[in-house]
């Protein structure tokens, strides 16, 4: 089982979502996440799905997908060199006596404290899946009381891009 | 112009063609109910929204037009889903519009909403919801060519009551521009390359030719390129009159139910090529064993059908007709087969068969009924061993006159998918051929057909059974016929109800004359043949065996 990380553009159109999520769902494909926003063109969004699934069971998810009249552009960018990021929120307990050893944890990880509670440390954190799932391992002996994650959005490193050009036409590199 | 919504919506329809609609209505349509009253569309009038749903199918099957049908908000609306569903399976050309709730009481469970468009996602090509209505005139002409261009299929379009009512300005939608949406018309060349040598070097090869050859209109092309390299035909349900049945390479229906012949060839070629098909499990059977010493080659214009199901050696991504012709253009013909010979043989030798006892027997009635005709009609089904026996039975040699659902499986599609054939070809004859159980699914389009003076005949092989889930009962579950024995009305009485012509056929002796008086009669009529009460569809290929190991 491989996963594999598509960059799928889409119109910006209501119920998008909903066609692409039961897509994947009545045709029994496993999503392990999936992220939505908009690009630079307010027409297009852009959405992020990392997908569990030999090479058979990806070219039919690609091609199923290409059918949905709303998606525009597919690209499987898991070979390529691409950055990935994810960004996840946690609460965790930080009574005074510990919050000196949580912030020490947040400065390894580069994280954030975004709010503080009288009993609670808000922290944010970017990264890829790897560093994420590090940070919330560090953190679960304190109690983590809420936890967030985005799910992955990635880009293509360098010149290459996947973004939609107006052609008319769906590609795939 | 200022325009309402409404008059918007028909004038695009009448744009696009339109000149017929299936439909009922109901509060929120009214504003386009209105506007249809001094329209020069022709509304019919169905007796429940399924039966507008699967008229409008049979309309599209037998004239290759769009079918259209159009019904209220919520249960209007969802009565038309079985419909939608079973064009959606077999890839049939639809618009199906809905009324919905106005905009501002949209998603407040509102009096008869239901979200039809969440309703329908998995069973429609594409849906809209129109809440302007400045976007109706450019909604319907790219549902309009989403429907029917491509891999064809059902479209919905919802339309909230304000949006009918509202004024707007109806300006032409010029072309369609959907970035998202593309057709491969255009097979890749090498890929062509590689299916033109392997056909060169293939000595037993088969043509599995599927509904696409109808609906792409490929039936010249298929014809002429089996003639020109002696290459036998088997067709799938769905496939049926796509290839001539009388012709000396037809081997006819192949799968569960398909002829012997067609199984053996299917299990021996060393190279099958699948022209407009889907390898669906009523033709494979056992996926592991189908075809297991041949190249695969796969022609369709829906490139998420190549290796679906099947791996494919060689896949040609494009129109059917239009590969097809390239084909023909880059091969030779050849002057002789011994795998022609072969299955000429076993087709004399395992021809479909059944035990004639004295009563009146199914098969025996389907003949009589391709007898009459002259195999000239245009036959629809509902579905069970009645649509098995049709298949078998009925020699079809012209595309669009067998229309039966094939992928959905719909008991009840039949009788009001003749409506609209019947509408379609006003001077053809279309008989459905019933079962007792599926043609009371939607025997109330009766008044339909009457109301109409749709002279379409019904013939109800009536055997007192849900007769194909008894057959599996017998086989496979110890004759415990659990649930499946129908206690029927007078079917002859009903006909006359409603105002049709009703004939009860008691002894073999009458079945041709029976037929002959249905007929002359240019009125609807219900035939009622009481047949053999056990008997079987053969052969059968049992659940999870491979298809040359047949039953029967």
């Amino acid at each position: 089982m491989l996963r594999h990380t598509l960059a799928v553009l889409v119109e910006n159109s209501p119920g998008v979502l909903a066609r692409v999520a039961g897509l994947f769902s009545r045709r029994g494909y496993n999503i392990d996440s999936l992220a939505v926003g908009r690009t630079e063109s307010p027409d297009v969004s852009r959405m992020t799905i990392v997908v569990d699934g030999d090479e058979r069971v990806l070219e039919q998810v690609t091609k199923q997908l290409h059918k949905l009249v709303d998606v525009i552009k597919i690209n499987d960018i898991t070979v390529d060199e691409y950055v990935d990021r994810e960004l996840v929120l946690i609460k965790v307990n930080a009574d005074p006596a510990q919050r000196g050893e949580v912030m020490q944890i947040a400065d390894v990880f580069r994280a954030r404290i975004v709010d503080l509670g009288r009993r609670t440390l808000t922290l944010e954190c970017t990264g890829n899946d790897g560093k994420i799932n590090a940070f919330e391992e560090s953190l679960r002996p304190y109690g983590i009381k809420e936890l967030v994650r985005t799910g992955k959005i990635a880009m293509l490193r360098g010149t290459k891009y996947t973004g939609y050009q107006d052609n008319g036409t769906k590609e795939e590199i | 112009m200022q325009k309402t919504g409404a008059q918007i919506l028909v004038d695009s329809l009448l744009a696009e063609g339109v000149d017929t609609i299936f439909g009922y209505p109901g509060g929120v349509v009214l504003p386009i109910y209105d506007v249809l009253y001094d329209s020069e569309i022709r509304h019919i009038l169905t007796r429940h929204e399924q039966g507008a749903a699967h008229a409008a199918d049979g309309y599209a099957r037998a004239s290759g037009k769009p079918g259209v049908c159009l019904a209220t908000s919520g249960p209007g609306a969802t009565n038309l889903v079985t419909g939608i569903a079973n064009a959606y399976m077999d890839s049939i050309p639809m618009v199906a519009i809905t009324g919905q709730v106005a905009t501002p009481l949209l998603g407040r469970d509102s009096f008869q909403e239901a979200d039809i468009t969440g309703i329908t996602l998995p069973i429609t090509k594409h849906n809209f919801l129109v809440k302007d209505p400045k976007d109706i005139a450019r909604t319907v002409r790219e549902a309009f060519y989403i429907a029917t261009s491509g891999r064809p299929g059902p479209v919905l379009i919802d339309m909230p009551k304000d949006v009918s009512s509202d004024m707007a300005e109806h300006a032409d939608p010029g072309p369609v521009q959907l970035p998202g949406y593309s057709v491969n018309q255009e097979p890749d060349p090498e890929q062509l390359a590689r299916a033109v040598r392997a056909i060169e070097e293939s000595e037993r090869p088969v043509i599995y030719a599927g509904g696409g050859v109808v609906s792409g209109g490929a039936h010249g092309e298929l014809l002429e390129l089996a003639e020109m390299l002696l290459m036998p035909v088997a067709t799938t349900l769905m496939g049926l009159g796509g290839f001539p049945g009388n012709h000396p390479l037809s081997v006819g229906m192949l799968g569960m139910h398909g002829s012997k012949y067609a199984n053996y060839a299917i299990n021996e070629c060393d190279l099958l090529i699948g022209v407009g098909v889907r390898f669906d499990d009523r033709v494979t059977s056992k996926l592991e064993e189908f075809a297991p010493g041949a190249i695969i080659m796969h022609i369709d214009i829906d490139p998420a059908e190549i290796g679906k199901n099947v791996g494919v050696d060689i896949p040609l991504v494009g129109d059917v007709r239009l590969t097809l012709r390239k084909m023909i253009e880059r091969l030779k013909p050849r002057v002789a087969s011994q795998w022609r010979d072969k299955i000429a043989v076993w087709k004399k030798e395992h021809p479909f068969e059944f035990v004639e006892n004295g009563r009146i027997k199914p098969q025996e009635v389907i003949r009589e009924i391709c007898n009459v005709t002259k195999g000239n009609a245009r036959i629809t089904t509902e579905v069970g061993q009645h649509q098995m026996w049709a298949a078998q039975y009925y020699t079809f040699t012209r595309p669009r006159t067998f229309i039966s659902s094939g992928g959905l499986g719909t008991m009840g599609f039949g009788f009001p998918a003749a409506i609209g054939v019947q509408v379609a070809c006003s001077d053809e004859t279309v008989i459905d051929i019933a079962g007792d159980g599926s043609i009371q699914m939607n025997i109330q389009e009766l008044a339909t057909a009457v109301h109409y003076n749709l002279p379409v005949k019904i013939a109800i092989m009536n055997n007192g059974f849900l007769g194909m889930v008894r057959q599996w009962q017998e086989l496979f579950y110890n004759r415990r016929y659990s649930y499946t024995e129908l206690d029927n009305p007078d079917f002859v009485k009903l006909a006359e109800a409603y105002g049709a012509v009703g004939i009860r056929v008691t002894k073999k002796s009458e079945v041709r004359p029976a037929l002959e008086e249905a007929m002359a009669v240019a009125k609807p009529v219900v035939l009622d043949f009481p047949i053999e009460r056990e008997e079987n569809v053969y052969p059968m290929v049992p659940p999870g065996e491979p298809i040359h190991k047949m039953l029967g």
